[in-house]
């Protein structure tokens, strides 16, 4: 790791301008950036803390949907968010260990829009907002592909507001070492329609699965899927799994996830 | 029962209280005074020419003392290798040099070239990133059927076909064993990888070199195995050092595996640099570089033909492998898929003919060598599945095959077709309690209820053998040792009467400070509390092997007893003078040296003493002091051996592979602790599981590792393994040492992958997907489901 200059700002105002100084970086549960500085892949000269703003930290209720500060860990929101939302609390709880969920946040996760990462999915299953510091971004403007956002040079994600559905469930499929998702599916049923994303399978990341969406939201049963599949064009082949796999694995998920919605 | 403390009581790890409070003291955490810090630069290609390195920008960055490459080691002798193996057609085997820094060629991605050496690791780090290595890239061999086929692809220039030897066991039976295919009924043949892996040992390397220019005396503290051959290796045949000059200390050491047997070139580097500096120099390897560097275990290529009449009669067995030894030799790394594989390839049956062929192949790789089981787990993985797919051809139940053609126990000892000599054993005994304990009459029932959870459930079965406890020198020695392996005690009584003793062995998880102390407590009636077991250093312990090829305890082990037999035999003669009797009078039991017949007797404390303060002693006859030497070189190898059965649920949708159940019925001889039995037999099963379903190490076709981290690199977890049945009731104590063990180390990992697939592949037949006739390790979820599609 290269020396850095820490800052630990108390509000959103204050970490944004300590984002504009030069090689300045957000630091959330440092999960992700933490290991990459450790192998000196990353050498930001500043690190801007965003652990220390209370009004980006916890669960609550707003209007009919769910509010999640941008700095809130997996793990409050794996219990928090469970009587309100519980597949998102079961997300949650079933990213990394008890330490990466102590530590990582939602915002980070989001910011970082690994492809094979977990919260993704449900922030584009749930048709979700991302809140900044300065917008309000649609989740089906947010991602943009393989570690790529909406968000723009020092923007921070303060928060995401999840409307909440009458049943959801994500189902994880772990990639045997590193137990991000080889593929995940968020499934989540509306009163306007059913919601599928799944995460992991496409190189393009999180996407939504529409015509597993048209047959559901006629029918929210696994059979109503039954006869679907997903093309493996653009599907992620490495060690872990074919293209092929994991557009099966996409398929039979979204089946298991309709099953156990709740 | 056990006497408390004594042979045979699960005492409880007396080293855990360290190592679980963190008091532990293992190379990373010993500090010298004035201790610089070394950064190895690594090669990120696969195989390339050093043009030059540039060494000046990184010599100016601030806090750096040294930058030294290849060319500052290239007048030292190769790391050697330790075995040489001859080719069928008598040629020798193919030895390049093993610099101890690459010179003018990087041959694998992490091949060290040269290494910078700063007061601090992170002036060193940033110094490393100053070095410029002008290196062309030159074209990659890492498969190994190309490595052979393609004479342009060469890994060492003079190594043509990069073979380093075409081995054949025993080339006189072949034509015998050709003539047995051709007549056989039924010829079953199978073509398997044995999946390459990393030791992925808890503690990375580490080492720090410390010289002392007022005595001129070289100290190491490294990782190590075996740090007498560690210190023969680097004095003799490395750096040149005169042997007497170099102490190697091997602290607390978290797990080996195999992978710190071996010399590595950063232990003379670090040595070479404190020489230079005049002060210590410390290197830790971090994750990264132990994926890349540390000596990788298995990847064998396998063709393996089962010549059978039509009742499953095993007439004949053959074999072709390529084996994989990376870039370089490692020292054991010719040994491994020759007397370690092919010579356990008669298994526990009575195969009559059997003909193994072995080629090593050099490839732009990481160095391959023993990793737990060494060359056995192979062995044991081409016969079992041979055998199971031999089973299915021909329509036979797999147990009832296995019990037929098992060594039966009025058999020994039993010579095998290639060349040992198994001393006793009683293998349908442990087939018999495997199929009690592992409730083989159940599995219906629980078959049929995973299929009401949508699960193929599925049953397989191996059985195993190892020769362990390596080994008589003699024998060693014609098959191409060029060591020996024996392994010593000294046994030193102090004059109050507690006991150090100093051995061989060297324990790196294994236990030894407990189970070698409750054995010297049961022979001499003194508590385990008074006893203390020194190991890992040089200046202390006598010249012993140390420990790799579960020997520990039969060899290092039966070098204790005989020490403490020699204690026992001089104490009788200071009791007879002490107590004015006959030497023949005198018996001791239970810690008391007593005249037979009489009350009068001495206790091994009032012995103990008098033998040091020695006022009313034979002097005339007998030296003063208690401490005794052994060393013990076994009469054969020992042979363990055992049957295993997995259980395992299939998601036929996604290809998902779960253990539900794990049993294992072994014959170690006799059992000092069961419970460190049972923890090295859960510990060897977690392995294998590990290799059966999770982890692999993947270069890509220019050579670069693709599994470097735990992002890629699947270890076994707790979640991943289900609760095991382990059984060592069935036991026949070896026939040839004092305590009549047999080695419990590797077995777990050398049993299991069998065990695993078969029962995948059982699943699968019995959900329907009979074309499935076998699928390569690791069975992720993707080739399962992948082969249930095709
Ligand atoms: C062992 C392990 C296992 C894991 N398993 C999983 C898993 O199963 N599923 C899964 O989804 N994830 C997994 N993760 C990733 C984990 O969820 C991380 O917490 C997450 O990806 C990053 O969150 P963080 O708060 O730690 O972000 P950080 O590491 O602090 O930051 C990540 C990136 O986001 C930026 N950033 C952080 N916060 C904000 C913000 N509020 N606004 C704008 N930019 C921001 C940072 O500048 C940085 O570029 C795992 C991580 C580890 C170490």
């Amino acid at each position: 790791m290269h020396n850095f200059d820490f800052v630990k700002p108390s509000s959103v105002a204050d970490a944004v301008r300590a984002l504009s100084a030069e090689g300045a970086q957000a630091l959330s549960g440092g999960q992700t950036l933490l290991p990459t500085m450790k192998q000196r892949l990353a050498a930001p000269a500043v690190l801007v803390s965003l652990t220390g703003i209370a009004d980006t930290k916890g669960v609550s209720l707003s209007g009919g949907a769910l509010s999640v500060g941008g700095a809130t860990t997996h793990a409050v929101v794996a219990q928090e968010a469970r009587k309100h939302y519980p597949a998102l609390a079961d997300l949650a709880g079933g990213i990394g260990d008890p330490a990466v969920r102590s530590r990582g946040t939602i915002g980070g996760s989001l910011a970082n829009n690994d492809p094979s990462a977990c919260y993704p999915a449900a922030v584009l299953a749930s048709g979700a907002t991302v809140i900044t510091d300065r917008r309000r971004i649609a989740a089906d403007d947010f991602f943009q592909g393989m570690f790529a956002t909406a968000l723009h040079d020092g923007e921070i994600i303060t928060g995401v507001l999840f409307p909440i559905p009458e049943k959801a469930a994500y189902v994880k499929f772990n990639q045997p070492a590193s137990r991000f998702a080889l593929t995940g599916v968020f499934v989540a049923k509306y009163g306007s329609g059913v919601r599928v994303a799944v995460t992991g399978a496409s190189a393009n990341g999180v996407f939504r699965w529409t015509e597993a969406e048209r047959a559901l939201s006629a029918s929210f049963t696994p059979a109503a899927i039954a006869g679907l599949s997903l093309p493996s064009e653009g599907m992620i082949a490495d060690l872990h799994g074919s293209a092929a796999y994991r557009a099966n694995l996409a398929r039979v998920l979204t089946g298991r996830g309709v099953a156990s919605a709740h | 029962m056990p006497k408390d403390g004594g042979i045979g009581a699960s005492t409880v790890r007396r080293e855990d209280i360290r190592f679980l409070t963190g008091k532990g003291r293992y190379t990373a955490d010993i500090n010298l005074r004035g201790q610089a810090y070394a950064c190895f630069l690594r090669s990120e290609v696969a195989h390339g020419r050093i043009n030059r390195i540039d060494t000046a920008e990184a010599r100016a960055m601030p806090g750096v003392l040294a930058v030294m490459t290849g060319a500052d080691f290239a007048a030292m002798g190769g790391n050697p290798a330790g075995w040489h193996i001859p080719s069928r057609n008598g040629e020798a085997m193919k030895e390049p040099k093993r610099p101890v820094l690459a010179h003018g060629k990087v041959r694998h991605v992490g091949d060290a070239y040269a290494v910078v050496v700063a007061e601090t690791l992170e002036q060193a780090r940033d110094a490393a990133g100053a070095v410029v290595a002008d290196i062309t890239e030159l074209p990659a061999v890492v498969d190994m059927a190309q490595a052979v086929a393609n004479p342009d692809l060469r890994v060492h220039d003079e190594i043509a076909n990069n073979v380093c030897f075409d081995w054949g066991w025993i080339e006189d039976n072949r034509a015998a064993v050709d003539a047995a295919f051709k007549t056989a009924p039924h010829v079953t043949t199978l073509e398997l990888v044995n999946n390459r892996l990393v030791p992925n040992a808890m503690e990375p390397r580490a080492s720090i070199g410390d010289y002392d220019p007022g005595t001129g005396d070289y100290k190491l503290y490294t990782t190590s195995q075996n740090p007498h051959l560690s210190r023969l290796l680097i004095s003799a045949f490395v750096m040149g050092i005169p042997e007497n000059k170099l102490t190697v200390i091997a602290p607390d050491v978290g797990g080996g595996f195999g992978s710190k047997i071996y010399h590595y070139g950063e232990e003379a580097a670090v040595l070479a640099a404190s020489r230079a500096l005049n002060r210590p120099v410390k290197w830790v390897a971090d994750r990264s570089e132990s994926f890349l560097s540390d000596a990788h275990g298995r990847d064998h290529v396998t063709r393996i033909e089962l010549a059978t009449d039509l009742e499953g009669n095993f007439l004949a067995l053959r074999t072709e492998t390529l084996a994989n030894v990376g870039a370089y030799l490692s020292n054991f790394a010719t040994a491994t898929p020759t007397f370690l594989h092919g010579t356990l390839m008669a298994g526990p049956y009575r195969t009559p003919l059997v003909y193994v062929n072995v080629k090593a192949v050099f490839t732009n790789t990481a160095p391959v060598d023993a990793y737990r089981g060494a060359g056995r787990p192979e062995a044991t993985f081409s016969i079992e599945r041979v055998v199971d797919k031999m089973c299915r051809e021909l329509k036979l139940d797999p147990v009832a095959v296995r019990r037929k053609n098992l060594i039966q126990p009025d058999q020994y000892p039993y010579t095998t077709p290639v060349g040992l000599v198994y001393d006793t054993g009683n293998y349908p005994a442990t087939l018999d309690k495997l199929i009690e304990i592992a409730d083989f009459s159940g599995f219906e029932a629980r078959r049929a209820e995973s299929a009401r959870r949508g699960k193929l459930r599925g049953l397989g079965l191996s059985t195993w053998i190892e020769a362990c406890g390596i080994a008589p020198s003699n024998l060693v020695g014609v098959l191409g040792a060029r060591v020996g392996l024996y392994d010593a005690a000294t046994v030193r009584v102090n004059a109050t009467g507690n006991i150090s003793v100093m051995t061989g062995a060297h324990s790196h998880g294994q236990g030894h400070e407990t189970v070698f102390a409750q054995i010297v407590s049961d022979k001499l009636g003194i508590p385990a509390s008074s006893i203390d077991i020194v190991h890992g250093d040089t200046s202390k312990i006598p010249f012993g092997m140390g420990s790799y090829g579960s020997r520990s305890l039969a060899v290092g082990g039966s070098a204790m007893v005989k020490a403490v037999d020699k204690i026992i035999a001089k104490g009788k003669k200071i009791a007879a003078h002490m107590l004015e009797a006959a030497e023949g009078d005198i018996v001791f039991e239970d810690g008391k040296f007593s005249v037979t017949g009489t009350d009068k007797s001495k206790t091994f404390g009032e012995i103990a003493f008098s033998a040091y303060v020695p006022h009313n002693y034979p002097l005339e006859s007998l030296e003063p002091g208690l401490e005794e030497t052994a060393f013990y070189d076994p009469a054969n190898f020992t042979y363990p051996a055992g049957a295993y059965a997995c259980e395992v649920e299939v998601d036929a949708e996604t290809g998902r592979v779960e253990v539900v159940g794990f049993a294992c019925a072994d014959d170690f001889g006799n059992v000092m602790n069961p419970m460190i039995v049972n923890g090295q037999v859960h510990g060897g099963v977690a392995q294998g599981i590990g290799q059966a379903l999770l982890e692999a190490a993947a270069y890509d076709d220019n050579g670069q590792l693709l599994t470097g981290s735990y992002m890629d690199y699947a270890m076994p977890r707790a979640d991943d393994l289900p609760m095991f049945t382990v059984d060592h009731s069935c036991n026949t104590p070896c026939t040839h040492n004092p305590l009549g063990v047999k080695g419990c180390g590797e077995a777990g990992a050398i049993g299991s992958p069998p065990a695993v697939v078969n029962a995948v592949i059982d699943a699968l037949h019995r959900g329907g997907h009979t074309h499935v006739t076998h699928i390569d390790m690791p069975l992720t979820p993707s080739r399962v489901w992948s082969a249930i599609q095709n």
